[in-house]
């Protein structure tokens, strides 16, 4: 269905191709992920394919990339459009229309189809993906599950063969994405259509895979990217960033890996016997450190919209909380609240006492004292950057903080290191970007650090030294707060959980009683090691490396 | 037939727009207060009765608020400004002494009847005007609107639709980004505040447009049908032909000196040409219309009163009942014939068909309790 024949591809003023020498071949009716770490070419690979690489951004392409026949050399995007369906990450981005039906209508319209064609499958669209309700809201008041299955329902209504869906999960909570993805797996089954997906969180999409591609640039070298493709054991098995469930069958060598947790927990009866009675060592000393922030009944309105109702908070020095819940739930309202810029209809806020006391109201604080007590990395960390230069930047931020000169360029060196201070900001990788807006934010070294979606973007090496970096900040005696609706990256880094839902507080406690009690929060691993609450691979590891290794060896 | 008439349905915009440009030409034909005020009153009882509930119907109050301002504005500034002082004298405020330079003007003085009058019939004619724009576009989607321009100016229509739902983000955006600033701590320097706004304001705007644009791209916006280059020879010859005949024409009908020849006939004759070229470049765009509306017998009713208006009143030529003197100060007379025409203009709130009422939609919770019951119990 869709080959790519000795394809590389240079974009203008880059040195070195992003792809080079690539044979391919995905057939018709696989649904086929693209993995790989942030910056390899992923999305390049799935630009070519309706031809939005090279006709719209530019580069030069050697060899070609033929859809069912179809050169995409000399066939502009808008010629695949009937071929190729494209799902984005965000998927407001490409609304063109304003209700939900006209969206699924818009691409039909364009093609002249007949109004009568057009009236069934837009009816059809609205059923395959359960959006019959939906018909007629305005496309703005969607929330993002529903927002990204109208994406794919205004691909589909066009009959593509094709779909090629760019990271369609990663701005999604995990019970959006499930939705996303289970109506994903449904096309393919009911359709018989090609999916090719790029999708960062492999233990969502793993098991439906038929087939993946990894991506992976040889370490050490700037040499070309090296593709690798076939069935997702096997590939899983030898790639560098695997989703928890696979490295917990190399752990106990499980040859070939599970992918699902269903296969996993039907292979894990002796590891789960192996591990009977080893309660997993309590994460880090909870509540061990004074209370750096005290929120009391804090609330929140936007207009008639209640955001945040009463929600009643401690944060203690050397701990990492986790705020979770729904897209919509009021995490980020209560994080501005708390840091004190925002919007507080009611309640009280302290920051920075020793303790039971004192401590000041981040509200009346000015800005300049406010950040030196508590700091907040929003949700576009772009926003907060507007110098010509990374060094620029770090300058700024020490000047601004009354930091010693060169602090924040330390902290950014700690969290991606290798950055040219010369570069402009708006040419940093989404990574390196929120990497230099936390170290501007953390120049001050403020007591409370709150990090609003901090994971959204980020591949798994970027997610672990982001996660070694907080608990860092934390062991220094900062209390840190982070949004995320990475269940994975919570199960590693935090101690506590907090949940939200329709701007209430339901749940506070320790992670591992909270993540493992709820199956929409539960880490891979606790699903498949349940009813003993295990958390990540790393403490089964270390669980295992303490037992007696004939008793390890047991676990195959 | 005449059931199936009444059944709920919305009508064809290009209708609704046609009946109110009518209705604004018969208003710009008259001074008569009594019928620019039934031109207001006409169009507020079309749209009371037939307008339906979307959110960009909304909008008919604000014209009606926008005309009544720009009605007491130009009564309360010719009241300050009134330049004559010959008439019935209302009042008189105190005179404001102006320098030399600005001689012939008066701030102030004696206020007369005729002055006020004026600018009142002057002030309704302009508000029935936004008036009658206000009514077309809560009574049809001015969106539906474009999609029913020529194919050749698709394309131009897609851009204004596209353009008018960024300007919103835009602001959005600049909160969101002083917001942030604000996080930084209010040191942003006085050199640097324009730039720290504008810079990442305009790159998410431009960002935004880039990913729209590849969406659009990526859904077939802006392909091209197979024409034979005879096909776009001739386009491009009839569309420039027209619009140099078009020039050629304006220039003489308003030049009095240049032959007759050279006016209406030439004008004419462009006009034709660049119709043609439209016409032309619109086969070079092949798209369809979703759920488009059926042109029936209700649509001619409501675009025939409109247009039944405007002739009215055009051909009624300019008496003294269209237009009542001030010199000296008579009543307006309501003439027969205009306000008939006017009261038919009404009948679209009987004719056209009624709106749909959409049932206000079950706010549909997600379905998330639901599911996660399921999964719940499949992992018990």
């Amino acid at each position: 269905m869709i080959r790519y024949e000795r394809v590389s591809l240079t974009y203008p003023g880059a040195p070195a191709p992003v792809l080079a020498g690539v044979d391919l071949e995905v057939p018709e009716g696989e649904l086929c992920v693209v993995v790989g770490p942030t910056g390899c070419g992923k999305s390049t690979l799935l630009g070519l394919v309706n031809g939005h690489v090279p006709h719209f951004t530019g580069g030069d392409l050697a060899g070609c990339v033929r859809v069912a026949g179809r050169d995409t050399r000399t066939h502009p995007p808008r010629e695949l459009a009937e071929l190729v369906g494209v799902v984005r990450q965000d998927p407001a981005s490409g609304f063109v229309t304003e209700t939900v039906e006209e969206e699924l209508a818009y691409g039909m319209e364009l093609r002249a189809v007949p109004p009568a064609v057009m009236r069934t499958r837009v009816e059809e669209t609205l059923d395959l993906l359960g959006l019959a309700d939906l018909r007629s809201r305005p496309l703005r008041t969607l929330s993002g599950g529903q927002a990204q299955r109208v994406a794919i329902g205004a691909a589909l209504t066009a009959r593509p063969r094709v779909l090629v869906c760019d990271e369609p999960t990663s701005a999604l909570d995990p019970t959006a994405a499930e939705e996303v993805l289970a109506a994903l797996t449904r096309l393919v089954d009911d359709l018989g259509l090609t999916v090719l997906v790029a999708e960062h969180r492999l233990e969502r999409v793993a098991q439906y895979a038929d087939a993946v591609v990894a991506l992976a640039r040889p370490a050490g070298a700037p040499g070309p990217v090296r593709v690798e493709h076939g069935p997702p054991g096997p590939v899983l098995a030898a790639a560098a960033h695997v989703p928890p469930v696979v490295e917990l069958a190399r752990l106990a060598g499980w040859e070939p890996p599970p992918l699902s947790v269903r296969d996993a927990r039907r292979r894990a009866g002796p590891l789960r016997t192996a591990l009977a009675g080893r309660a997993p060592r309590a994460a880090a000393a909870a509540a061990a450190g004074p209370a750096r922030l005290i929120a009391t009944g804090v609330t929140v309105r936007h207009g008639h919209v209640v955001a945040v109702r009463g929600a009643d908070l401690r944060l203690h020095a050397g701990e990492v909380v986790a705020l979770m819940g729904r897209n919509g739930s009021g995490k980020s309202s209560l994080l501005w609240a708390l840091q004190g810029s925002g919007p507080r209809a009611a309640g009280d806020v302290r920051v920075g006492g020793d303790g039971r006391a004192g401590g000041a109201d981040p509200a009346r604080l000015d800005p300049v004292a406010r950040r030196r007590v508590v700091t907040l990395v929003p949700q576009h960390p772009a926003d907060l950057l507007y110098l010509d230069s990374v060094a620029a930047e770090c300058t700024r931020a020490d000047a601004d903080a009354g930091a010693a000169p060169g602090t924040a360029a330390a902290i950014l060196d700690r969290l991606a290191p290798g950055i040219d201070p010369h570069h402009h900001p708006r040419d940093l990788s989404e990574g390196q970007r929120l990497a230099l807006a936390i170290a501007v934010q953390l120049a001050g070294a403020p007591g409370v650090v709150l990090l609003d979606e901090p994971t959204r973007g980020l591949d798994y090496g970027a997610k672990s030294r982001l996660g070694a970096v907080v608990r860092e900040l934390a062991a220094d005696g900062a209390a840190v707060l982070v949004a995320t609706h990475d269940v994975e990256f919570a199960a590693r880094t935090v101690g506590r959980v907090v949940v939200m839902a329709g701007g209430e507080i339901v749940a506070d406690g320790q992670a591992r009683a909270i993540l493992c009690g709820s199956p929409a929060f539960a880490p891979q691993v606790a699903k498949v090691l349940d009813p003993e609450p295990w958390l990540h691979v790393g403490e089964v590891a270390a669980a295992l490396a303490t037992a007696a290794p004939a008793e390890g060896a047991g676990a195959r | 037939m005449s059931r199936a008439r009444r059944l709920p349905r919305p009508l064809h915009p290009v209708a609704w727009w046609v009946w109110a440009l009518g209705l604004a030409v018969a208003a710009s034909r008259t001074t008569n207060p009594l019928l620019t005020g039934l031109v207001i009153a006409v169009a507020a009882v079309v749209v009371a009765r037939r307008r339906p509930d979307a959110p960009w119907a909304a909008g008919f109050r604000m014209f009606l608020v926008l005309g009544l301002t720009v009605v007491a504005i130009r009564v309360v500034l010719r009241a300050l400004l009134d330049g004559s002082a010959d008439g019935h004298v209302l009042f008189t405020l105190p005179e404001v002494p102006l320098p030399e330079a600005a001689a012939g003007i008066r701030l102030g003085g004696p206020v007369t009847a005729e002055g006020l009058l004026a600018a009142l019939y002057d002030g309704l004619r302009l508000a029935a005007l936004i008036v009658c724009f206000g009514a077309a576009s809560s009574l049809a989607d001015p969106k539906r609107l474009l999609k029913h321009l020529p194919g050749a100016l698709h394309e131009l229509g897609v851009a204004a639709t596209v353009a008018v739902a960024v300007a919103p983000q835009v602001v959005v955006s600049a909160g969101r980004v002083r917001r942030a600033h604000r996080l930084r701590g209010a040191t942003v320097h006085r050199r640097h505040v324009l730039r720290a706004l504008a810079f990442p304001v305009l790159e998410d705007a431009l960002e935004r447009s880039v990913a729209l644009a590849a969406a659009m791209d990526a859904r077939g916006y802006g392909r091209r049908a197979a024409v034979p280059a005879s096909w776009r020879r001739a386009t491009a010859v009839c569309t420039l032909a027209g619009l140099a005949g078009i020039c050629v024409g304006t220039y003489g009908t308003l030049d009095a000196t240049a032959p007759r020849a050279l006016g209406l006939p030439v004008l004419a004759a462009g006009a034709a040409l660049a119709a043609a070229g439209l016409l032309l470049a619109g086969r070079r765009v092949r798209r369809s219309i979703y759920r488009p509306e059926p042109w029936l017998a209700p649509e001619w009713g409501v675009a025939a009163c409109g247009v039944l208006a405007a002739a009215v009143l055009v051909t009624s030529g300019a008496t003294d009942a269209l237009h009542p003197p001030l010199q000296p100060l008579t009543w307006p007379s309501l003439p027969p014939g205009p306000t008939v025409a006017l009261l038919v203009a009404a009948a679209p709130g009987w004719i056209a068909p009624p709106p749909e009422r959409t049932p206000a939609p079950a706010d549909t919770a997600p379905a998330t309790p639901a599911g996660r019951r399921a999964r719940e119990v499949a992992a018990a």
